[in-house]
């Protein structure tokens, strides 16, 4: 039975962990995160599965692993300076490819920064984070919704392709709340469609739980002879090859006439839609790329776009001084005018300020 | 139809709470809605306040710059939101707490004792919702029955005792 | 006839890359014996930490996780969290459990996990070329104490059976050395508590076990033997702690 509820974000992306299975959850508080590790403190245990707050995010991300290492849906949560830290966890889960969900509800920054809302952490999600050659998935909701449907993918995609994923939202979307719609049996559960495109996950003949029965197994990423470490290097390549090939995503919005081209992902792209239903208004034909999976981003969207039109403007908006700017202008090469218009510290362009930038270069 | 609604006071006065019950109501009533509280520090004893979004269609951005309904209840709250009610619009000031209460032109500005009436009803908590009510009268976005239900299902256990002042506070409003 | 002494099962039958003189083999070979002797092979997941621990998932014969530097503690809580009834121990030289891990290990202890550690306190860094640990003793010297430990500039050796012996999730604590065919013995029976502790599931105990490194204390292995036996155990008294 589908089930309409008032929820904030992050009461959403913890229930909709719990329903798809997550067996192991640690973290450490951090604003503007919080009642999402306190809704799984109380939710988890009632499903008898594993809450543990940590004693540090460096902890919280180590226990993920361990948990990860036995083949167990696990995550962890955050905000931007927590995710900082657990970065040399997240580059250990990528080089032992253990699969898990990785949380960040961005903040300010640089530094401890403040509480509002940002989007100042793609680079780190998307181009790595920690130290070596590697990449996680990283998906960016945009509603309450969302947010719910994303947590079931993000699982999924990373059982997959045994890589830590990461779901990348902002304090504006952990914090509001919208009509959520739950589903309390899994046959109904609104991620289905992935379900069942993914019912074919694979089994983990990795995973730890004692040698009984079988030869040992090791979870490691330590490959001391050069030739091993640049092998194994190889097979994660190999493995991002097929991500990016199979698993972009995007929004796009009235993109078939467009001239100019709104770009923007997660809280940002719900204003760059009502600035593009305004400039429609106004019979300026704009549309909007909306990115939902950063990582691999969406260059194949870009690609199209540029071969049906040779005359095309593109204004990426970000919460932020301007980083995603820098994959489109890598999709675009040159082939289109790339503009950006970006806010940070808690600061987030309005409508008016994007209509503004719009009409005013003509 | 957009409505854009900004709740602004000391912690502790229920705005949160107020902001949540006109979501709800407009939830149960099938429309669109967003709600975004301010969090963090603002909890304890600063300004506190929350923007709702109501909409016959989807919401597009849930990011309210300019209201068209603004509840207020202290004196900071005036003062930091008052320039961000639009032409036109509505305010529900809470003029036992704000006494300095000069504000913009083309705004139309009730000034009540909202925390006043509701000692008078024997519990100053419930400020917010006799403001509720006077909203309710003045602009026809949700409906009292609705309300009334959201109470009902918003209460925590053991709390039930409170569903009826909290009515009669809607009420009051209302009469106003 | 019988086999008087044999490789254990949960021992592989390969070199290891160990100095002359270590201690890590002694007592890797030790839990393998009492895995061995408690049948748990099969249920046994071991975390090894970065340092000269981390390879030994080459040398054992059971499942093993790797942990990032320090954080040996907080994946083994991961592992025997969502496997209770698997056997889970961590093995950690002093660095990991002592300094970079630090929090983790008092905490660990502090929640009362049902985990058992191994410690090898051999008083300085093995795999980064003998740099100081916080077990270093006080005038020792090594890479980056020159001039020897001085308490004034590097503080103090850290005691961590004393420290954590005020824990009330600790079950167990005992310190023992690997200076002899005595405390040879005395070393497997401790670790055999400690092990035995989980499977009751008494909480966390924890065997610290002195252990020698004369390539990095710059000593032959008798001379190391020696030290071990004379000099370290007066900083780090023998004995049961909890």
């Amino acid at each position: 039975m589908n089930k309409k509820m008032l929820m904030t974000g992050n009461e959403a992306i913890g229930e909709a962990a719990v329903q798809a299975g997550c067996d192991f959850y640690a973290g450490y508080p951090i604003t503007p995160q919080n009642e999402l590790t306190a809704y799984l403190a109380k939710r988890m245990p009632e499903e008898k599965r594993v809450f543990v707050q940590a004693e540090s995010e460096l902890a919280a991300i180590n226990m993920v692993m361990g948990a990860a290492a036995c083949g167990r849906r696990a995550m962890t949560t955050s905000s931007s300076p927590g995710i900082s830290l657990k970065q040399e966890g997240i580059s250990y889960l990528a080089g032992a490819r253990l699969p898990c969900l990785i949380v960040n509800i961005m903040r300010g920054g640089p530094g401890l920064g403040n509480i509002a809302p940002a989007q100042s952490d793609y680079f780190q999600a998307t181009k790595g984070g920690g130290h070596g050659d590697y990449h996680c998935l990283v998906l960016a909701p945009g509603s309450v919704q969302e947010a719910y449907h994303l947590v079931f993918l993000g699982f999924d995609l990373a059982d997959q392709y045994r890589t830590p994923t990461i779901l990348l939202g902002d304090g504006m979307l952990g914090q509001m709340m919208e009509p959520l719609i739950v589903c309390s049996s899994p046959a109904c559960r609104p991620g289905r469609e992935f379900v069942v495109r993914r019912k074919r996950l694979p089994t983990k003949p990795w995973a730890l739980n004692g040698c009984q029965g079988r030869g040992p197994r090791v979870v490691k990423s330590f490959f001391m002879q050069n030739e091993l470490l640049e092998g194994h290097n190889k097979i994660l390549q190999k493995n991002y090859a097929q991500i990016k090939n199979k698993e972009q995503r995007c929004e796009q919005l009235y993109l078939e006439d467009s001239s100019i081209v709104l770009v923007a992902y997660g809280s940002m792209a719900r204003i760059a839609k009502a600035a593009t239903a305004a400039l429609r208004k106004k019979k300026i034909k704009a549309g909007l790329l909306r990115p939902i999976s950063l990582w691999p981003f969406p260059a194949g969207a870009f690609e199209q776009l540029l071969k049906k039109k040779k005359k095309l403007r593109f204004l990426v908006l970000e919460m932020s001084c301007g980083q995603m700017v820098e994959d489109v202008r890598l999709a675009v090469n040159g082939r289109a005018a790339v503009d950006f218009y970006g806010r940070s510290g808690g600061g987030i362009p309005t409508e008016e300020e994007i209509l503004k930038k719009i009409l005013h270069r003509g | 139809m957009r409505e854009e609604i900004i709740c602004a006071g000391f912690g502790g006065q229920g705005i949160m709470l107020l902001g949540k019950v006109i979501a709800q109501a407009a939830m149960k009533e099938n429309k669109h809605l967003t709600w975004i509280p301010s969090y963090g520090s603002a909890m304890r004893g600063g300004t506190a306040f929350c923007t709702v979004v109501i909409s016959k269609e989807e919401i597009a951005s849930p990011y309210v710059d300019k209201c068209d309904s603004l509840f207020v209840f202290n004196q900071p709250s005036w003062d930091k939101f008052k320039r961000r009610v639009r032409p036109g619009g509505l305010v529900l000031l809470n003029s036992t707490l704000i006494k300095n209460s000069l504000g913009p032109k083309g705004v139309k500005i009730r000034k009540i004792p909202f925390t006043d009436l509701a000692a008078s009803l024997g519990n100053a908590r419930v400020a917010n919702m006799i403001a509720l009510g006077v909203y309710l009268k003045e602009k026809n976005i949700v409906k009292k029955k609705s309300c009334f239900e959201v109470f009902a299902e918003i209460v925590p256990p053991g709390k039930e005792h409170l569903v009826g002042i909290n009515k009669q506070a809607l009420d009051k409003g209302y009469a106003v | 006839m019988k086999k008087a002494f044999t490789r254990p099962k949960s021992l592989r039958d390969v070199e290891t890359h160990y100095c002359p003189g270590c201690g890590h083999g002694v007592a890797q070979r030790l839990v393998c014996e009492v895995i061995d002797q408690l049948g748990i092979r099969g249920k046994t997941i071991a975390v090894c930490p970065v340092g000269c621990a981390v390879v030994a998932y080459d040398y054992w014969n059971f499942d093993c996780c790797e942990a990032a530097h320090g954080r040996a503690l907080a994946v083994a809580t991961g592992i025997k969290r969502v496997q209770p009834d698997k056997f889970v121990f961590t093995y950690q030289g002093d660095g990991d459990l002592a300094a970079i891990g630090t929090a983790e290990t008092v905490h660990t202890a502090n929640r009362g996990e049902n985990l058992s550690t191994v410690f090898i306190n051999n008083a300085i860094y093995g795999m980064t070329g003998g740099q100081m640990a916080p077990t270093t003793l006080l005038n020792q010297k090594t890479a980056t104490t020159p001039l020897g430990r001085d308490a004034q500039r590097e503080g103090y050796p850290l005691k961590v059976c004393e420290l954590l012996s005020r824990l009330p999730g600790v079950a167990f604590l005992e310190r023992v050395a690997l200076d002899s065919a005595g405390g040879i013995i005395k070393a497997k029976r401790a670790i055999h508590q400690a092990f035995v502790n989980q499977l009751e599931k008494k909480g966390f105990s924890l065997v610290e076990i002195l252990s020698p490194c004369p390539v990095c204390w710059g000593k032959s292995a008798l001379q190391a033997q020696q030290w071990l036996k004379e000099e370290m155990v007066k900083t780090f008294p023998l004995g049961r702690y909890k």
